[in-house]
């Protein structure tokens, strides 16, 4: 196989991690960002300090920041993991931060009387979260959460730092061999520029789907 | 943990911090003027320029920050650009927002009714005084939200510089950190530096749209 197509073999198997990390993380992130956004929205005073100091400093600091702290802190606690896992870690929980946001506007936005209809007809409080709020909530939200999806693979770029060999991490190393940084490095950008257009599309279909059985301009 | 190591490696630190800053204002600023004139563009400039200009802010803005900054500075020198790594992160980052406040400003202009420019130009308003008086005060308000955001964003990506070797922040407690062998004390202590700087342009921004669009209270 020539040099050059084995490059592009390469920077495409880079592109693979870059989509398996960035979509680890998205899941992670939407599983944590799920409940910091039940523990924002409840009744106990202390469930919601956390949630709003969890939401205020992941946001606030940056995410190449939180990876080394991540990276350097699991092994320091006794948990010596693969660069991968650090990353997809670390990349979840900073994205549940988001995410977190993005679901509690899909909460606000469903009125306070349907909460009190389901427990007026017999629902526990899991049941209106399960059947009634969550639902809604992610319908309303779903725009957010595709766009969030696309905000990670583009900051999965900075995986790379923490020596996982994703898209950008393999483009460096090809560079290093090949001294062509212009065509590897806009190789590189042109990948994520396609993954971010068709998750985008995607997107789409998924918030149409979402609409369906459901009449414009309401919830 | 030793707090000496604080205080031996302060001044370092300190410069750090001002790279920090004087790349974040300065590409901020650079970002806001191209974006503004990119976003103007958008609006009402024809259509094989607005295809050419959406093309341009969909590249920065769909690809990652670091591949941008790469291209540019290890890529540069092959096409006759050679800058050193500050140049190309406060070149980077202020393209990399540029794009961004298009998008703002271009929601801005696109929020005016068009009927207010048929009315002002009945009046004979001459069109950059219509621009000065009429449309900017209300894009002014409305977009202010999304550029305190932008901001942040820009803020917490100035740490991606220090990949570049721009001797910012994060690259000076890295450096503390390989020379030192202790890394999480310095790593949270930078990630609550770069919060309380978060948090100060946030309650900034804020105050700034309460300030701004206090004609808007009844």
């Amino acid at each position: 196989m020539s040099q050059v197509s084995q490059s592009a073999l390469i920077l495409l198997i880079g592109a693979g991690t870059t989509l398996l990390v960035s979509l680890a993380g998205n899941a992670l992130g939407l599983v944590i960002g799920t409940s910091i956004c039940l523990m924002r929205l409840s009744q106990a005073r202390f469930a919601r300090a956390i949630a709003i100091a969890y939401v205020s400093f992941f946001r606030g600091v940056p995410l190449l920041v939180q990876l080394l702290i991540v990276f350097y802190f699991l092994p320091a606690v006794g948990l010596d993991m693969p660069p991968f896992v650090a990353a997809i870690i670390g990349l979840g929980i900073c994205s549940a931060a988001y995410q977190a946001e993005h679901l509690r506007g899909g909460f606000l936005i469903i009125p306070r009387g349907q909460a009190e209809a389901a427990h007026a007809l017999g629902y526990t409080p899991t049941q209106t979260r399960r059947y009634i709020l969550i639902p809604q909530a992610m319908r309303a939200a779903a725009p957010a959460l595709v766009n969030e999806i696309i905000l990670i693979v583009k900051a999965s770029s900075l995986v790379s730092v923490v020596g996982v060999a994703d898209l950008m991490r393999v483009s460096q190393n090809i560079v290093a061999r090949d001294l062509r940084p212009i065509i590897w490095y806009a190789a590189a950008a042109l990948i994520y520029f396609i993954i971010n257009v068709v998750l985008a599309r995607i997107g789409q279909a998924v918030e149409w789907r979402l609409n369906v059985g459901h009449v414009k301009g309401t919830l | 943990m030793d707090m000496s190591l604080f205080v031996r490696y302060g001044p370092q630190i300190l410069v750090g911090l001002k790279y920090t800053v004087v790349i974040w204002v300065i590409g901020s600023i650079f970002a806001i003027l191209l974006g503004f004139l990119l976003g103007f563009a958008l609006s009402f400039g024809n259509r094989s320029m607005a295809l050419l200009l959406r093309g341009y802010v969909e590249f920065f803005r769909g690809t990652p920050l670091l591949a941008q900054l790469f291209l540019l500075y290890y890529g540069g020198p092959s096409v006759g650009i050679t800058l050193d790594a500050s140049t190309v992160g406060l070149l980077g980052l202020g393209l990399y927002g540029s794009a961004y406040f298009a998008e703002i400003f271009r929601a801005g202009f696109a929020s005016i009714p068009r009927s207010q420019f048929e009315a002002a130009a009945s009046f004979g308003i001459p069109k950059l005084a219509q621009l000065r008086y009429v449309t900017l005060p209300q894009i002014f308000v409305l977009v202010i939200p999304p550029s305190t955001n932008l901001l942040i964003v820009l803020l917490k990506d100035t740490a991606v510089l220090s990949i570049l070797t721009v001797p910012e922040l994060t690259f000076q407690v890295t450096g503390m950190t390989i020379e030192t062998f202790v890394f999480i004390e310095p790593f949270v202590a930078l990630a609550a530096v770069y919060w309380t700087l978060t948090e100060l342009v946030a309650f900034l921004g804020r105050r700034l749209e309460v300030r701004v669009g206090r004609y808007l209270q009844p």
